[in-house]
Order: structure tokens, then sequence, then C-alpha cells
């Protein structure tokens, strides 16, 4: 079988289960493609031999129970993987090796997946194009030298590239959904406290959750029903009943009624950007489903917001990094020389850029004024949300406010750069689970990306209206191997 | 310096100056694991081996609250009569230090587990209420080490996440006294619940001590200074004096008192700026978003409550109305838990005919002395509660003298031996008999008849001698009391 990186998820799986690929077969044709595809620097670290081995050890007892027999996959290099390099995109941690693996890569292994490698994404997950990674560039699949979005551009690139079957990212603002949009790819973002934040290589606690990316919303829905489970070990872990959500997945979703929220109408969006939502909103009708103009008021303050809360935790998340325990360390004259040092060259300016932002807002005198009011409009965001979903069962917007742009044409702008998230930060802010399907494609055959907003918990039903509309859609995703020589 | 009225007041020329002292002491939570993480807080291990990934602040690593943590500060907080506020809150105090792995301490700021409350301290003139401004739980740090070493500074983690309770008091203390009072009743409040061991060699409680004066009479607080890190109540109290006084000498100067962060130079009995107003740390608390608040239900706290033992001001008011016990001897009694047991068992084993000042007497005076010789702690008694219950109950009912008890007592130290076969082994026992008695007597006095000659003629100080031989004759034991009956039966 030539064509086994063009398989879906749930083929490999079926597959396996047939007898018809080994884990060993399958593992090598993504490890062959992987290494056919360094152009696009979706990995920071391979760990291919390690993955052959797995692949080897499992078919000689292939346990055909599990969810993921067999599966190899890269993963994003924020989630801390026992005895493999972990850097979260940072010099700073770039000879860091953790000893411990984090709660949602130990759940993947433990349903028979295995792991290829780490994959590229903005340092510490801040950023929207993947450029802000101390190992480089990634290039989108789309095309040469576009971006992949970000933070999870090395995840969102190696699913839509084939290098993996299917790749899990973290999403703060966006960063699952929007790399998902540039890349024609399916990514989901969880309700928070839905998958465990234990050991992954935290930005903000209170808006980080992982989630899975994939080609189509089924994988999308067997890698959620993997990830997410209560863990002791996160407080802000939520003991709620999981469904079973690939089984569960259904594409009637006749009398849903889906929100169409007049606010996610900005000015200076593309014409193509405002069709595509038309688009989106005739094909939830044609699955029977009813659309409901809705209002939620305050989502023009939410990317403010969201750069207020965002910086001020991840400013002191990042107090860790001090060169005193682990990972990279300057030499200095002094403790305090020694900290200004390894922090000045272990951070890349953006993440220099968000510390000073988060130690601004949450200094005395200036906390009232941004931080508490932040975190007061960060209420009325949710609020508007509460008073949505006493009227619809879900909402429709369009996930991101462009197509995928070109590498380095944002890069000295950040306020234009955090445009990006202006869709999707909304949700990370109300701790809603949100999911990105691919829709179509702009006139340069980029392409673009629906979300669909869910309740809290509510993931199968969002999956569900992903599931019917993708079948509507019918996307096909442009991908030429142009980097293949 | 006076002390009018046992008022604790400085003098400057024609200026009286009140000091005024307010208390934040970090009390070390009794507990076998850290605040956020599972290791152990065994005092005194190797370096570094008990530090878990999160004590370390591993990448992606999460607190979890240690529940019996909380539950310790909720004790704790009944203990001090306090509000015990349903929903606190964990925020981040943020700075940098090497041996504070996160770059954080997780601390409660706006919103703290216990409020408001209060402790009664026993005073030689009374008692006097000391305010509580609230208790809050929060993690300690590490330990820089920077002597072992000319160039490099080592870290021990041990430390490192352990829970302290910081147990804010209201500037309501006015003098050194009265501060070594506090700290000596929270300490025993504390040691009460089982919430804090309250070993101060051991680094389990400390405190931080500010200090202002004013001038006597006046109602405004004048401004005051912080001194870091005082870990002994000798220490702390001269810490105040010199403290207030370098702030009363600055006023008499006309110059002004600079709000500051000082430190208590144990060796030159000084303490020095550390810190200004104006250096002081931006700490940027806001709440931790790793922990979500922390709510505490009725029926939590209600349990807790129901399971409060009896706390010293509660045990002293029974001592007094149960054992008719003098206030004074009760509070001596109820001060440290242990000593409050010991008294307790021997009052169980002195049985229906007790005597219970003679116990008093006992364990305050004898087994004091000898604790207090040999550097023991009462729980460590070489005489048990049992025996000294036996050596009481032998005094009182007659069997041996007081002077003879003491005899004895000594024996009792080596090993704990039963005072009872003592007295037999060494035939110490009293001699009670009346006729023995007048028969020793009538020899000594016809042994003696020119001293009884002038006893008869007034000399009456040699009623003395007369006892004394009859003492030596009996080898101290006969009953001092008969001898002095049938003494006087006989001279007269």
């Amino acid at each position: 079988m030539s064509d086994i990186t063009k398989q879906s998820l749930t083929e490999l799986i079926e597959n396996i289960k047939d007898k018809k690929l080994s884990s060993t077969e399958v593992t090598k044709a993504f490890i062959d493609r992987s290494e056919k595809s360094k152009e696009l620097n979706a990995y920071i670290n391979e760990d291919f031999t390690s993955a052959l081995d797995k692949a080897k050890k499992f078919d000689q007892k292939p346990n055909l129970d599990l969810k993921l027999p067999g599966i190899p996959m890269a993963v994003k290099d924020l989630f801390c993987t026992k005895d493999v390099k972990t850097t979260a995109g940072s010099k700073i941690l770039n000879n860091f090796v953790p000893t411990y693996e984090s709660t949602v890569t130990d759940n993947i292994w433990r349903e028979g997946a295995i792991l290829l490698g780490k994959l590229n994404c903005d340092e510490f997950a801040m950023g929207s194009s993947n450029e802000t990674s101390f190992f480089g560039n990634v290039q989108n699949p789309i095309d040469k030298d576009l971006v992949p979005g970000g933070s999870s551009g090395g995840s969102a690139s190696a699913v839509a590239g084939q290098l993996t079957p299917i790749t899990i990212g973290t999403d703060t603002g966006g960063s699952i959904r929007q790399p998902a949009s540039f890349t024609g790819t399916v990514g989901l973002k969880p309700t928070y406290g839905s998958c465990s934040r234990y050991g992954i290589v935290a930005f903000a606690s209170s808006l980080d959750q992982a989630g899975p990316m994939a080609q189509n919303v089924k994988d999308c829905a067997l890698l959620q029903e993997v990830i997410s489970t209560y863990d002791p070990k996160d407080s802000t872990s939520i003991d709620f009943k999981r469904n079973q959500y690939s089984k569960k997945l259904t594409n009637n979703i006749k009398g849903k009624k889906i929100g169409i929220p007049k606010e996610y109408r900005v000015d200076g969006m593309p014409k193509e950007i405002e069709d595509l939502w038309q688009k989106g909103i005739q094909y939830v009708k044609d699955c029977g489903a009813e659309t409901i103009d809705i209002s939620l008021p305050h989502t023009s303050y939410a990317l403010p917001t969201y750069y207020i809360v965002a910086p001020a935790e991840a400013s002191s998340n990042l107090a860790r990094y001090d060169g005193v325990k682990y990972g990279f360390r300057a030499k200095g004259e002094n403790l305090i020389d020694m900290y200004e040092k390894t922090r000045s060259e272990g951070f890349g300016a953006e993440v220099q850029r968000r510390i000073m932002i988060g130690t601004y807002v949450l200094s005395s005198g200036y906390y009232d004024a941004y931080y508490l009011k932040a975190q007061k409009v960060r209420k009325l965001i949710k609020n508007d949300f509460d008073e949505a979903y006493k009227k619809v069962d879900a909402i429709l917007t369009p996930s991101t406010p462009s197509s995928a742009f070109k590498i380095g044409e944002k890069t000295n702008d950040p306020v234009s750069m955090y445009l990006n998230d202006i869709f999707t930060v909304p949700v990370n802010l109300a701790g809603l689970p949100g999911i990105s399907i691919p829709a179509g494609h702009d006139s340069k055959g980029y392409p673009l990306g629906l979300q669909i907003i869910g309740k809290a918990f509510d993931e199968q039903n969002i999956l569900n209206i992903a599931f019917a509309m993708e079948e509507k859609i019918n996307f096909k995703n442009k991908i030429t191997d142009w980097w293949i020589k | 310096m006076s002390k009018k009225n046992s008022e604790y007041l400085i003098n400057r020329k024609d200026n009286q100056y009140e000091v005024v002292i307010g208390l934040e002491v970090h009390a070390q939570v009794l507990s076998e694991s850290k605040l956020f993480s599972t290791s152990a807080t065994k005092f005194g291990a190797e370096p570094n081996t008990q530090v878990s990934l999160v004590d370390a602040a591993f990448p992606g690593m999460l607190p979890v609250i240690n529940e019996f943590c909380v539950k310790q500060a909720i004790k704790t907080g009944i203990g001090l009569n306090a509000k015990i506020n349903k929903r606190s809150v964990f925020d981040r105090k943020n700075y940098f230090y090497a041996d504070l792995p996160q770059g954080y301490q997780i601390s409660q700021f706006k919103d703290p587990i216990i409020g408001e409350g209060k402790v009664i301290l026993d005073m030689p003139d009374g008692q006097k209420e000391v305010g509580i401004e609230r208790l809050h739980l929060e993690q300690d740090a590490g330990k820089s080490i920077h002597d072992l070493d000319p160039q490099n500074t080592f870290v021990d983690l041990n430390r490192s996440g352990v829970a302290l309770m910081e147990i804010v008091s209201k500037p309501d203390l006015r003098s050194p006294d009265e501060v070594s009072a506090y700290i000596k009743k929270l300490r025993s409040i504390m040691r009460y619940l089982g919430t804090c061991d309250g070993n101060m060699q051991e680094g389990s409680l400390r405190a931080d001590v500010n200090v202002s004066v004013r001038a006597k009479g006046s109602k405004e607080f004048g401004t005051r200074c912080e001194i870091k890190n005082v870990n002994s109540i000798k220490f702390m109290q001269m810490a105040i004096e010199y403290e207030a006084n370098r702030q009363v000498d600055l006023i008499e100067e006309g110059k002004s008192i600079d709000q500051e962060t000082r430190l208590f130079d144990t060796k030159k009995n000084e303490t020095r700026s550390m810190r200004s107003k104006e250096d002081a740390h931006d700490y940027r608390y806001f709440p931790d978003p790793d922990l979500l608040p922390l709510e505490v239900s009725d029926e939590f706290v209600n349990e807790l409550k129901n399971n409060i033992p009896e706390l010293p001001d509660d045990k002293k008011k029974r001592f007094i109305a149960e054992f008719k016990l003098s206030p004074y001897e009760a509070t001596i009694l109820v001060s440290d838990i242990d000593t409050a047991k010991y008294f307790e068992e021997v009052v169980a084993k002195m049985g229906k005919n007790k005597d219970m000042k003679l116990a008093v007497n006992w364990i305050t005076s004898e087994l004091f002395a000898v604790l207090n010789n040999k550097n023991l702690e009462i729980s460590q008694s070489p005489v048990s509660a049992k025996n000294l219950a036996i050596l009481v109950n032998l005094i009182k009912n007659g069997t041996i003298s007081g002077k003879i008890a003491k005899t004895v007592f000594e024996l009792m130290l080596d090993g704990d031996k039963d005072p009872q076969k003592i007295v037999e082994e060494k035939g110490l026992k009293q001699q009670s008999d009346p006729k023995a008695i007048e028969a020793l007597i009538d020899k000594i006095i016809n042994d003696n008849r020119e001293k009884a000659i002038e006893y008869k003629q007034g000399k009456e100080k040699l009623f003395g001698f007369f006892v004394g031989q009859a003492m030596k004759a009996s080898s101290g034991k006969a009953n001092p009391q008969l001898i002095n009956e049938i003494l006087k039966k006989k001279l007269q």
C-alpha cells in the first residue's frame, strides 16, 4: 500500500485491526514521508528509531482492542514526553528532557499510539504563524512560504502534509483552530477542564487547553475521546461524564438551533470570509438545522481582554525559566545578572514582549485598570454566551478573518498578528469548546475554515454539527506535495 | 525606662513613649506532606531529598491543594476564635530568587482562609485581649546556603512548598513581655490543636515584628518598621527594645522615621536597614489560575469544630472550677499541652482521696526543677505521672513525710521507680505510733534536762532543737506532727 499516509486515522485503525496493515508498515510510511518533508520544518525533534522499535514491539503482540492500535503520531512540542526532549519551541528549554509524561500524551500511548516526534510550535505557544519558534518557520503544505498558522503550526502542517495521521495541539486563544483553518484541517479546542493540563508547558493557565487536530471530524472525535479524562493532578480538570464521541457521532442535526452572532461581522473582513460564512449558514440549513441571529455584545472587547489576561498569566508562568534548575543558563556576574542574561538570551522577542506586557498589567497601580478590569470584561463575555445559549444550541462563525498569509508578512506588526485570533479568543475567555472545519477556498486556493462554538461540555453537539456540515461541504484539500523533490 | 503599673514606656527628658507592636507569625503546618505536593516535610533530611517535580517547578507541573493542611488551618482558626471564610483564594506572589523555583510563592492575599479572631493573654496584672487580623496559608521557599563554597550558592529545596500559616495580629501589643506572652499563647493553642509543633529552633515558628512608637496617650500610630524573620522570643524582645529606642531617639532628635524593612543582628543586638519602602518589591499578586477558589462547606467546618480538643483557656477554667486551683496555678499547668496532660494523669491516678495542692506543688516545683536541670520536656519526664501520683498519695496518707518524700523522689529519677517500693525497701515509712514517739521523746528530754529547763523558763526557740533531735533519732521517719504534739505536752 503506497498511499498509507493518505489514509485517515479511522481507515488506518480499520486496516490494522483487519490485519491488512501492520503498525510497522504504517509507522514506516509516516517516517518515510516525514523524512522527505524536512523542508516543512514541522518537527523539532524526531523520534523515528524509537517509534519503529515500538511499532515492531506492537506487531509482535498486537492489542487490537485499543483505540489507537499501533498508530504512529507526532505531537506538539508543548507536551512533556518522558525521556524525549521537550522544548516548547524555545531556546531556554533546548536541552530539557522531562522525566515525566503529560496526562494527555499518556492517555494516547495507553491506547496503543506510538510517538513519532515532537512538532514545531511558536515559542511557548505565543504566536499565530509559528514564526516565533526558536527552531525556525514551519511551511504550510498548501503553498511555499505560507505560514501554517500558530501556535500549533507544526501540528497543522504535519497533519495537512500527512506526516502524521493525526496530532494534538494546544489552544490558548486559537492555536488549534486558526492553524487548522490555515491548513484545511479539523481542529477542536475542548471545554476548559476537559483535557488535563498536567505536563503541558504552561502559557496562560486559565485559557490553555489541549485538543485534537485531524483530517476529518470523525478522527477528531476519536482522539478527543482518548485525550479527555478527569485528572486529579490538575485542579482545574473537571469531573463530568465524557462521551464516546466517535461512537455517538451523528450527522442528524435536524432542529438544532445555530446562532449567527452579528458582532463577528468585523470591519475590513474580506468578502470571501463573509461569503464563506453565508455558505456555512446554508449548509447547516440544508442539514435541517435552524439559524437564529444572535448578539454577543462584548465581542469587540475580547481581543484586548485576552491580550491582558494571557500575558499576565504568562509573565508569572514563565518566571520559572530562570537558569537555576534546568534549561538554558547564561553566565552572569551574580544572580541578578545571570537571570537577566539567561532570560534575554533564552527567550525570543515575542515572548519577552508578552512577559513585559504581563508584568506591566499586574504591577501595583495598574492592576485595577488592566488585569482586574479585564477579568470583569471576561465575565461579561462569558455572560454573552450564557445568554445566547438560552436561545441556541451552538454558534457558527468564521474561524479566522483571513486565509493564511506569507511568512514574514506580519512579523513586524504584532497587532495585525494578534487580530488573527479575533474570532477564536472569545471562546477561550468563556472556557467553551470550539471546532474549526475546512469549508472552502479563497481566490488563491488557500483553505478557509468555519468555527462552531458549543456549550460547555457539549463537544458531542459541535462534533455532530461539524460532521454533518463536513458531508455537505465535501472539502478537498489541495496538497501538491510541492516540498517533495 | 520605667515600669509604672507594669506599663512599658520609654522615657526621654519630659517625654514618655508607648511602643506599638504587631506580629506576623509564620507557623509551619504540622503535616506529613507539603501544601501542594506529596513530598515529605521531615526536618533535617539530606538536602534536596524531599523535593517533587511540583516543588522544583518543572514545566507543566501543577499544584494540588493538600486537604489536610486546609483542615489544620481551619482548626487553628477555630482555636483563635476567628471567622472561618468559606471561600478563600490562592494568589501568586511574584518575585525572583534562587530558592523560589516557581518564581512566585503561592499565598493568600485578598481572601484568606481565616478572618478576624482574638487570643487572651494572661499577664501578671490581668488578662489582655489581642486581636487577630487574619490567618492565611502559603508555601515556604527553599533555602539558599551561601557559606559552603566561596564562589557558589547552594540551594536546598526540602522546605520549598512546605505549608505555612501566616498569622497576622492587630497592632495590639505594647511591650516585649506581651509579645512573649502572645507567642507562647499562640504556640500553646497550636500545640493543643496539633496544627504546629511550635519548634522555634527548627524554624517551625518565626515572626516578622512590626514596631512603632508614639507619645503616651496619642491615638495615632507612628511610622512602623518591620523586623524580618526573628526566630526566638528572646531575640524578638531584644529587637523590639532596640528598635523602639532607636525610633524614640530619632523623634527626640527631631528626625523622621522611615518606613522600612529591617534585620535584627543577633550578635550586635541591633536592627539595621534591609530595604526602604521605595525599594519594596512589587509582588504583582494575582489569583493563581492553576487553583480554583477554595470553598469549604458548613459541614466540613462543623466536623472540625466538633473535634476540637479542650483548649488552654477552657482547660484553665475547668481546672479552677473542678480542682479548686488558683488562676496562677491553672495558668502554669495549662500553658503547655504536655504539662496539662501530665497533671491530669496525676490527678486521675491519685484516686478519690487526693490532695490537689500537694500535686500541683510537686509538679511545679520539684518536677519542673528536675526537668529544667536536665533540659528535658515534660513528655520526657524521668518520673511518670503514675508514680508521681503514688508519691503524692504517700505524703497525703501520712506514710512518708514531705522531707522523706524528697529523698524518695531523688531515688525515683533513676528509672522511674515505684515510690511505694522505695519506701518499703529503704524502710522510709513514717513512724506514726504515738507510744513509740513518746518513748523516744522521753529519752531525749531525759538526756537534755538542762535545755528542757531553759525552755520551760522561756527560751522558746529551743523547741526546734528538740524536734531536730527527735527527727534525728528516728532517722527522719517520725511523723513531725506527732513529734510536735507530744513535745509540747511533755515540755509544759
